[in-house]
C-alpha cells in the first residue's frame, strides 16, 4: 500500500515536472537538465560495477552506444511503424510514443545486458588492472564497429531518430536505476556485492558465488546505460559514435568516484555537479577544461573517499548529523 | 573415531611446480571431533584449509564430506555443503559494519531471488527478518553486540577475530575450520577463547579442526592432534602422544615450542 503510494507520488511529480520544466526553463537549461539525468543513470548503473562490486570497468560509453543505437534502430525500423498504426487506430499520441519508447529503451537495455553479459563471462575471472584493459577494448570495439557499419550511419551518424524522450521518461529512468541501487544495496544480495569488494577469497569461502554475482552487477549496469543510451538518442534524435568515445567512460567514472564509490546519493550528487560544471565555466572559454580538471583535482585532493563516501544521503543521516552538530553548544 | 566419519581426506596431495605443500596426506575427522593441526611454521597447515575449502584443487587423492566428494569444487560450493573457516591474516569486509559481515555469510541461506529484493516482497521481509535475527544471535554469543553497527576495520585486534568466528558460524557449517584463532591474543583473551571454542562446538553440534602455534591452547581442547612437517603428517594422536613423539620434537627442534611441547610432557 505504502509502496503503491509512493509510485503514484514519484508518477505525479514528474508529470508535473514534465509539464512544468519545459514552460520554466528556457531549451538550454532543460536540456541540461535532461543531461543531468541520463548522466546520473550512467553514473548510478556504474556505481553497481565498480562501487558496489569493486570491479574496474571502463567499458560504460560501450554499453551506452549499444543501447543508444540499438533503440533507435528499432524506433527507425519498428517502433515508428507501430506508433503510426496505433495512432490510425485512435490511441492518443502521447501514449503510442510512450509505448514504441518503453519497447526501445528495453530493446537497448536487454542488448547492452547481453553483452554485458558475453564480455563479463569470460573476463570478469580477471581482476583489477587486466578487467579495465578488456572493458577499455570492448567499448572501444563497439564504437570502431558503429563508425564503419553503413547500416547504423557510420560515421556520418545515424539522424532521424524520434523524438520521444521528455522530462517524464528520463525521470522515470532515474527513478528506476536509483529504485533498484538502493533496494539492491540493502539486502542479501546487495551485500553480497559489498563483500565481493572488500574481500573476494573471503566472500567465496562464505559461500557467495563470486563470478555470479559480478557477471549479475555487470549485467545490471550494461542495461541501465543501455537505457541511458535509449534515452540520449532519442532526446537528440541524432546519433554520433564520437559520443561514446573512451573520455565518455572516465567522464562516468569521474562521477562515481568523486561522489563516493558505492554510494548511490554520491553518485547522483556527482553526476549533476560535473555536468553542471562545464556549462558553469563556459564563460572562462578557453581554460574552461583546465579549470574543470584542475577542480576535480582538488575535490579528490580534499574528499578523497567522494564526496558522501560510503554513506547514503538520508533524512535520519541529515538529522543526526545536524543535532550532533548542535551538541557542543546546546 | 566412531565410525561416523564427517571429512575424509584420502591420500590428499597438492604440488606447486617442484613443492610438494601437502604430499600424501591421509586425515579422518569424526563427527563432533576438535581436531588440532599442528606443526613448524610452512608445514602446509593452511595449504590443507585451502585444499577443503576448495581455494585449491589437490594435485591427486581425494576428499570425502560426509561421505560425498568436495575435490574439484568451488570455495562457495563447498561452503554450501556446510564447511566454513576463518582466516590466518584477518580478511573480514572492513568497510561493512559487524553485523553485515555476518549477515554476508548468511546468504547462502536467503530463499529470496533478487526480483524479491528489488520490490521487496513478503518472501523478502521474512528472510532479511532471520538473516538479521540470526546475526545478532551470533553477535551476543560472540560478545561483540556492542560493536554491531561498527566497520569492520575499525574493531580492536581480538574483537576482529571473533567477528572472523561469528561470520563463519553464521554460515551454519557442519565442520568449521580455524586458522590460527588464537594468534596475537594475550594469555587471558586466549583462554576465553578456548572456552568459546568448546561452547560453540556443544552448541552448535559442530566439528572443528583447529590450526594453532599456541601450544597451550591446542594441548587443552582437542583431544586428537595431527602434526605436519614438511607437508608430510609425520604424528597423530592425543596431546600425551603428541608432546612424547620424538618425530615431533625433532620437527620443532630449536623452536620456541619445543620448550612448551617438553614441559607439558
Amino acid at each position: 500500500m505504502r509502496r503503491a503510494l509512493w509510485l503514484a507520488g514519484v508518477l505525479v511529480a514528474l508529470v508535473a515536472l514534465n509539464v512544468a520544466l519545459p514552460r520554466l526553463l528556457n531549451p538550454y537549461l532543460f536540456q541540461i537538465v535532461v543531461l543531468c539525468g541520463i548522466n546520473v543513470i550512467l553514473a548510478v548503473s556504474l556505481n553497481l560495477v565498480n562501487g558496489f562490486t569493486g570491479q574496474f570497468s571502463i567499458g560504460h560509453a560501450g554499453f551506452m552506444a549499444l543501447g543508444a543505437y540499438g533503440s533507435a534502430m528499432f524506433s527507425l525500423h519498428v517502433g515508428q511503424g507501430w506508433v503510426a498504426a496505433l495512432e490510425a487506430g485512435h490511441v492518443p499520441g502521447v501514449v503510442a510514443e510512450g509505448f514504441a519508447l518503453l519497447l526501445a529503451l528495453l530493446v537497448g537495455g536487454l542488448l547492452s545486458a547481453l553483452a554485458g553479459y558475453l564480455v563479463g563471462l569470460p573476463s570478469l575471472r580477471l581482476r583489477g588492472d587486466y578487467l579495465a584493459i578488456v572493458t577499455l577494448g570492448f567499448g572501444e570495439i563497439i564504437r570502431v564497429i558503429i563508425t564503419n557499419v553503413d547500416a547504423v550511419g557510420a560515421s556520418r551518424g545515424l539522424p532521424g531518430i524520434p523524438g520521444w524522450v521528455n522530462f517524464f521518461w528520463v525521470g522515470l529512468g532515474v527513478a528506476a536505476v536509483i529504485f533498484l541501487s538502493l533496494n539492491l544495496a540493502r539486502s542479501t544480495h546487495g551485500r553480497a556485492l559489498f563483500a565481493i569488494r572488500d574481500d573476494e577469497v573471503a566472500a567465496e569461502a562464505l559461500g557467495v558465488d563470486t563470478t555470479s554475482y559480478k557477471v549479475l552487477a555487470f549485467v545490471l549496469g550494461a542495461f541501465f546505460a543501455g537505457v541511458a543510451g535509449g534515452l540520449f538518442a532519442h532526446y537528440l534524435s541524432y546519433l554520433n559514435p564520437n559520443s561514446f568515445t573512451f573520455l565518455k567512460s572516465i567522464e562516468v567514472i569521474a562521477m562515481v568516484v568523486l561522489g563516493g564509490l558505492g554510494s548511490v546519493s554520491g553518485a547522483v550528487l556527482a553526476a549533476i555537479v560535473l555536468t553542471l560544471l562545464p556549462e558553469v565555466l563556459r564563460p572562462v572559454k578557453d581554460y574552461r577544461m583546465v579549470l574543470y580538471s584542475f577542480m576535480l583535482i582538488v575535490l579528490m585532493i580534499t574528499r578523497p573517499q567522494g564526496l558522501l563516501g560510503n554513506r547514503e544521503l538520508s533524512l535520519t543521516w541529515l538529522t543526526r548529523r545536524r543535532r550532533r552538530a548542535g551538541a557542543p553548544s546546546a | 573415531m566412531t565410525g561416523d566419519v564427517l571429512l575424509e581426506l584420502d591420500h590428499v596431495t597438492i604440488q606447486f611446480g617442484g613443492l610438494k605443500a601437502v604430499a600424501d596426506l591421509t586425515l579422518q575427522i569424526g563427527r563432533g571431533e576438535l581436531v588440532g593441526l599442528i606443526g613448524p611454521n610452512g608445514a602446509g597447515k593452511t595449504t590443507v584449509f585451502n585444499l577443503v575449502t576448495g581455494v585449491y584443487a589437490p594435485t591427486v587423492g581425494r576428499m570425502l564430506f560426509e561421505g560425498r566428494p568436495i575435490q574439484g569444487m568451488k570455495p562457495h560450493a563447498i561452503a554450501a555443503r556446510g564447511i566454513t573457516r576463518t582466516f590466518q591474516n584477518i580478511r573480514l569486509f572492513a568497510s561493512r559494519c559487524c553485523r553485515d559481515n555476518v549477515c554476508i555469510a548468511a546468504h547462502q541461506h536467503a530463499r529470496a531471488g533478487l526480483a524479491d529484493a528489488i520490490l521487496r516482497t513478503r518472501r523478502f521481509e521474512d528472510d532479511e527478518r532471520d538473516i538479521q535475527r540470526r546475526a545478532g544471535e551470533l553477535l551476543e554469543i560472540l560478545g561483540l553486540s556492542a560493536w554491531a553497527d561498527t566497520p569492520a576495520a575499525e574493531l580492536p585486534y581480538g574483537q576482529q577475530r571473533r567477528l572472523e568466528i561469528a561470520r563463519a558460524l553464521a554460515g551454519r557449517p557442519r565442520l568449521l575450520l580455524l586458522d590460527e584463532p588464537a594468534a596475537g591474543l594475550n594469555p587471558q583473551e586466549s583462554d576465553q577463547l578456548m572456552r568459546l571454542i568448546e561452547d560453540i562446538r556443544q552448541r552448535f553440534h559442530l566439528t572443528i579442526l583447529l590450526i594453532e602455534h599456541d601450544m597451550r591452547v591446542v594441548m587443552g581442547i582437542c583431544r586428537r592432534i595431527a602434526v605436519l612437517d614438511y607437508g608430510v603428517k609425520i604424528a597423530e594422536g592425543t596431546p600425551g602422544q603428541i608432546r612424547t613423539d620424538p618425530r615431533v620434537i625433532e620437527a620443532y627442534l630449536g623452536e620456541e615450542v619445543h620448550a612448551d611441547l617438553g614441559a607439558g610432557g
